[in-house]
């Protein structure tokens, strides 16, 4: 079955999400980090921060959500099961703190096929409270077998 | 602030996960996949056992290059190719080279390798120093 490419272009409803202090600590333990920026709010002061700092790839945790939509479009007939997570690209812009709300925006960028595999590319752009780019998103997903 | 020219290698990292860390790592991250979680359910499509999540492990591949900047916001770019799986309870390494420097930045050709086998390849940094 050929892959359906009539998608692309297509944007889905922004996604908000509200950073919290702890989220940072949590996700900062999970993947290891140690610098205090993550971990100790005094410290994270001393530096000239008003909270908290999420590590870059706290990305995930806000901008992951909008990007559920368009896998699961039935638009798409993307099958889950076989697919993939084949590469991954962020672009950070302004630093992300706790208390930051996170709006995330999800569309198609392209969906191709080659080699009996179906590629889909899709890009989410994150933006805080005050409309600074805060991160995009490229994340190519692979389907097996299409 | 790092002092990065052409050539040389970013410290690297090593990082062994627990038994565990991909159920912390499920709860942090949001991302409950079963096959990263589910010991039964990784055999039952066809997997070794549970695997690594590709961001927690492209995570460990932003911490080097943060750590050899010096802080995060340094890092400003960072593409990765998942392949093949990481693995619980054996060790991740994390490798890189800087590939061009210049007018304040900086870009890194880096990998994360287990076993021998690169689990993340092709990924590239972009930093600002």
């Amino acid at each position: 079955m050929p892959v359906n490419a009539q998608a692309v272009g297509k944007t889905y409803e922004p996604v908000l999400y509200a950073v919290g202090r702890e989220k940072i600590r949590e996700y900062a333990r999970a993947v290891g980090e140690t610098n205090p920026l993550h971990l100790d709010l005094e410290a994270a002061r001393a530096a000239g921060h008003a909270d908290l700092v999420a590590p870059p790839m706290f990305a995930v945790v806000y901008s992951a959500p909008a990007v559920g939509p368009p896998i699961f479009d039935p638009e798409i007939e993307l099958n889950f099961a076989m697919m993939v997570h084949g590469g991954q690209e962020f672009v950070w812009g302004a630093p992300v703190l706790a208390g930051d709300e996170i709006s995330t925006t999800a569309s198609v960028k392209d969906i191709s096929e080659s080699d009996g595999r179906g590629y889909y590319v899709f890009e989410s752009v994150s933006t805080n409270q005050r409309g600074e780019q805060v991160c995009r998103g490229t994340w190519t997903n692979i389907v097996r077998g299409v | 602030m790092a002092d990065l020219q052409a050539g040389d290698s970013i410290p690297e990292v090593r990082i062994t996960p627990d038994k565990f860390l991909t159920v912390r790592y499920a709860g942090a991250s949001g991302d409950f996949n079963p096959i990263h979680i589910d010991e039964e359910f990784a055999h039952a499509v066809g997997l070794p056992g549970r695997i690594l999540h590709g961001l927690w492990t492209m995570a460990q591949v932003a911490r080097a290059q943060t750590e050899a900047a010096g802080g995060p916001e340094h890092l400003r770019r960072l593409s990765v190719q998942f392949r093949g799986m990481g693995v619980p309870e054996q060790e991740v390494l994390v490798t890189g080279t800087v590939r061009e420097a210049g007018e304040g930045r900086v870009v890194i050709e880096t990998v994360a390798e287990q076993g021998g086998k690169q689990i993340i390849r092709n990924a590239e940094a972009e930093l600002s120093l």
